[in-house]
């Protein structure tokens, strides 16, 4: 049996389950390995080691004494930065929140435990995830495994590094802009982004409220397939939650179904990205051809708008939502003292802000806050609104001649950190290929398709509003005919549990 | 103050008016509604706007301002949707609000407010939209301002009115409407004292100068919340804001646009609010956390069913039916529980001008001492109905009436063995009366000389007698027995 670290969610549950290994070990062995590359990784914002023992602890006893246990007992995971959760620090990657205790678990953590998971740590992410590389985050970017001098993708980037470096079994992340896919792809892991209304929102931070989806980052479909059925189904508390039971997909079926057929939008993809990245989408093609699918040729010129059209509604959301940290209400507040005379609460609210957010926060603040003023509303906010649909039509247009639609995750492989951290038209054209989804809150999954230069590639299938099902079978029979999903980062599978 | 309203202005008023639904729970959140609470008791991470949790619609207050809205004559929208309007404020958790703003419940009603003269005054309601309230924030303390979120996302139904208002007593009139109607409708307490009703006049005035006709600045007086300040603010607006501008030709809404005024309870006048942002820039935007509303086949017409008679086709009908006056329709109809009080009084055999009597003299007033309404004295109609029947028969006379009430409403015993045992049943038998007849004249001999020397003041000499006999009979006296015997009495007139 391989290591108690490298094992997936799956296998540390089936292990679990059988008696072969205790919860106990799972989390000694898990936080063997965070203790040992944190340090040079970053994946972590923060560990909450003693209470995952305890837990541990908790479930080895109702497993001796015969108790039922949920589906992921057993497992260690991660959660983003982002959820809320009634112990720790729910910091969203910003100094604005780094002493924020919320009062109440995100309605994804109470599943996650009532299902028997095992939540070691919250991992980095872009402040509040504003970023494609975690570069924005408080507390310094995540690293990429396969080299820690690039970049692990963003927003959610230290979720992805902490499953592909075996820093816990499985993660969650949320998916804004890619936030889960870009990082996946650049860590060669799978990564889900559900459809919207899939997962309760209920207690995640909320940044971009109208496309934002909690989802899993995983070792393979399998696991997605597991970690997604922990957490989906209808919560009242989220009104835009869909009255629906969880996805029928726990366990893929190994072969794609009769006749599926996957567009594949070339010529559009071909514009936006690298050479390489353009020949993995081939080489997947090529496989699920191989497989028995069809793939059909696609146009979809709106695609290269999503990225702005996304960003300007992002930013429109995040300048409403995030309006409570003001250092009255909610997050940071300054220690200055107000100059005499001086309208005290707006220069605490100034000061606070000032002081708590970071440049890129800042910036799309301002957007935001721009995009919805009555001068530009019509113009930016209401334009977005309208090209949004747009794009959402020509998704469901695809979807009347394709069960799939195949993109890459990203346009290019993981490039260094710093690379591009100056360059924001660089850093907005990162979500070229994942804003779609998230504007038309379709599901996406991304995985593992190839390499270039060592560093991994991913591409990812988009199907229809709650096609999970489908979208896990796909990528569970891709991964039975290919091994890009197996391969380790050098240097961190295969160790000796401490 | 200094001068009187220019001779041609002319007030126009609309009206927003906000009014608290009497909702269990709150607007987005589970957390109970209750006045007196200890501070930030009903608070939960929803109402603290705490980061991630999120608004679910409360459909009871949707209902409920879809039943207001469709009392006020408003066209119900087929898909009510939910908008973020922006402002910081420190009782404001998620510094902003979510009200409606594009999609509100209802547009364009009407309310029907009957006039003294019997005739009838409309003024147009705009828009009624529900939002969240906010928190209160406290000034006691000496070096802190302590905001408590009890009442924060509580459900507040806003009903705007068109400009049709001309008078401040119309705007009283209106408000007074709208509380009853609410009231009617089950869907608010309405309850002044406790903040439930907030009124918010925008006023200015048309001054005809020199043949030219100018508008002041439209002012709008915030959160007041009596009828009274309400009238007296508007009556203030109107005259200083019409010396403001016969004093200064540029006080017009072109030149000055809009203001913002409070209302100094003490002074009686309006000031000059030192407020942020006066260029309201609300970045109203659709909430992305609450899905637009749309009402369900059947829906709507299940609300109107539950609507009960309104006050003002009440008022018609009481007039219509039963022959009451406005002024005394107005009155009966004031609450629900007391119209139904009187109709059920009436059905039970009260002759209704009586009753109407009754109701307008007699219980309001004892409503009034006992701090309720005359529904809220808890009487049985039929024992309303037989107190305005033993009148009506002349058993017992309008004074004995008003002391048998009084009993009534102590006693809680049947009218007609109160009169019997309060000794306060018409005395009609002619012995009896004779001595008190005799008396009344013996001691008014100057009324009695002026009955027999005949003329004009014959008849209010008799009448004066009369009501001499009454008082020593205790109210007892048949009013024709005594005349007859009176006139018998004082023998034949002159002329």
């Amino acid at each position: 049996m391989s290591a108690i670290g490298d094992l997936s969610a799956c296998e540390a549950a089936a292990a679990f389950a059988r008696g072969d290994i205790t919860a106990r070990a799972a989390v000694d062995a898990i936080a063997a390995r965070i203790e040992r590359f944190q340090s040079r990784l970053n994946a972590y914002a923060a560990t909450a080691v003693e209470d995952a023992r305890e837990r541990a602890e908790d479930l080895d006893r109702r497993r001796r004494r015969g108790e039922a246990l949920g589906r992921l007992a057993g497992a260690v995971l991660a959660i983003n930065d982002n959820f809320a959760t009634a112990r720790g620090v729910t910091a969203c990657g910003s100094r604005m929140l780094a002493g924020y205790h919320a009062p109440y678990d995100a309605a994804a953590v109470a599943r996650i435990v009532a299902a028997g998971g095992i939540i070691i740590g919250k991992t980095v992410m872009d402040e509040f995830a504003a970023g494609g590389t975690t570069e924005t985050s408080a507390v310094g970017p995540a690293r990429n495994p396969w080299d820690p001098s690039h970049t692990p993708g963003g927003a959610a980037g230290g979720g992805a590094c902490a499953v592909a470096a075996r820093l816990c079994h499985g993660g969650y992340g949320s998916d804004t802009d890619g936030s889960i896919r870009l990082p996946a792809a650049f860590c060669g892991i799978t990564g889900l982004k559900p459809t919207y209304g899939r997962v309760s929102r209920y207690g995640l931070a909320a940044c971009g409220s109208s496309l934002e989806q909690i989802g899993p980052f995983a070792r393979d479909a399998r696991d997605a397939a597991l970690l997604l059925s922990a957490i989906a189904g209808h919560d009242p508390r989220d009104a835009t939650s869909a009255p629906l039971p969880p996805p029928d997909c726990l366990v893929p079926p190994a072969n794609l179904p009769r006749g599926l057929r996957i567009g594949f939008p070339r010529a559009g993809c071909e514009r936006s990205c690298e050479p390489a990245v353009l020949a993995s989408a081939d080489d997947a093609c090529a496989a699920f051809r191989a497989l028995g699918a069809r793939i059909a040729p696609l146009a979809m010129p709106l695609l290269e708008h999503a990225a702005a059209c996304l960003r300007v509604i992002a930013a429109a959301e995040a300048a409403s939502n995030l309006a409570r940290l003001d250092g009255a209400h909610f997050g940071h507040r300054t220690a200055e003292k107000a100059p005499p005379g001086g309208d005290e609460t707006e220069f605490l609210c100034a000061a606070s802000r000032r002081e708590g957010f970071g440049a890129e926060i800042k910036r799309r603040i301002l957007l935001g806050t721009l995009v919805l003023s009555s001068g530009r509303y019509e113009s930016c906010y209401a334009k977005a609104l309208r090209v949004r649909r747009l794009i959402k039509e020509e998704l469901e247009r695809a979807f009347e001649s394709c069960d799939l639609v195949l993109l890459p995750a990203a346009p290019a492989a993981p490039f260094k950190l710093g690379e591009k951290i100056a360059d924001p038209a660089a850093l907005l054209r990162l979500h070229v290929f994942t804003a779609g989804a998230n504007l038309a809150g379709v599901p996406a999954l991304s995985f593992p398709a190839g390499f270039a230069g060592g560093l991994p590639l991913g591409v990812q299938l988009l199907a229809p509003p709650f096609g999970e099902g489908l979208l896990l079978q796909a990528g569970h029979a891709f991964q039975q005919a290919t091994d890009w999903h197996l391969r380790a980062p050098p240097g961190v599978a295969g160790e000796e549990d401490a | 103050m200094t001068l009187p309203p220019a001779p041609k202005a002319r007030l126009i008023v609309g009206l927003e008016i906000h009014v608290q639904l009497r909702t269990a729970t709150k607007l987005f959140c589970g957390c109970a509604v209750r006045f007196g609470a200890p501070p930030n008791s009903l608070t939960c991470p929803v109402c603290l706007g705490h980061p991630g949790a999120l608004p679910v619609l409360n459909r009871e207050a949707l209902r409920c301002a879809a039943k207001t809205a469709m009392a006020l004559g408003c066209r119900i929208l087929p898909r009510t949707s939910w908008d973020r309007k922006s402002y910081w404020y420190p009782d404001l958790p998620k510094n902003y609000q979510i009200s409606q703003n594009e999609f509100p419940v209802g547009l364009e009603g009407a309310v029907e407010l009957p006039r003294a003269d019997g005739s009838v005054k409309t003024v147009r309601i705009r828009r009624v939209h529900l939002e969240e309230d906010a928190g209160k924030s406290l000034h006691d303390a000496p070096d802190a301002t302590l905001v408590d979120l009890n009442r924060a996302g509580t459900a507040l139904l806003e009903i705007v009115t068109a400009p049709d208002i001309a008078s401040p007593e119309e705007a009283g009139d209106l408000a007074r409407e709208i509380r009853r109607i609410v009231r009617y409708l089950g869907v608010a307490d309405a309850d002044m004292q406790k903040g439930h009703m907030r009124l918010e006049p925008n006023v200015n005035c048309a001054v005809e100068l020199d043949g030219a006709e100018a508008r002041t600045p439209i002012v709008e007086i915030k959160n007041l919340n009596s009828f009274r300040a309400l009238e007296a603010a508007v009556a203030f607006e109107f005259e200083r804001q019409t010396a403001a501008y016969l004093a200064d030709p540029a006080y017009t809404l072109e030149r000055r646009g809009k203001e913002s005024r409070g209302w100094d309870e003490a002074a009686l006048a309006t000031f000059v609010q030192r407020r942020k942002e006066e260029a309201h820039e609300y970045r109203c935007f659709p909430d992305p956390d609450l899905a637009p509303y749309e009402w369900i086949a059947g829906e709507l017409d299940e609300l109107a069913r539950e609507t009960p008679e309104l006050p003002q086709a009440r008022r018609r009908r009481l007039a219509r039916e039963l022959g009451i006056g406005q002024g005394d329709a107005l009155l009966i109809a004031e609450d629900r529980a007391t119209g139904d009080l009187f109709e059920a009084a009436v059905a039970a055999g009260a002759c209704p001008q009586t009753l109407a009597k009754h109701f307008i003299n007699l219980w309001t007033r004892l409503a009034k001492d006992a701090g309720t309404t005359i529904a809220g004295l808890k009487l049985d109609a039929g024992a309303l109905a037989e107190l305005a029947r033993l009148q009506t028969d002349g058993a017992v006379s309008a004074t004995a009436a008003r002391l048998i009430a009084e009993a009534m409403a102590r006693t809680r015993a049947a009218p007609r063995a109160l009169a019997q045992r309060l000794g306060l049943t018409r005395l009609s038998d002619r012995t009896a009366l004779l001595p008190l007849v005799k008396e009344a004249i013996a001691a008014n001999p100057k009324a009695a000389a002026q009955y027999r020397a005949g003329g004009g003041k014959a008849a209010k000499s008799l009448g004066f007698l009369q009501g001499r006999v009454m008082r020593l009979s205790g109210g007892r006296a048949d009013p024709a027995v005594a005349a007859a015997l009176l006139r018998e009495e004082l023998g034949p007139q002159l002329g």
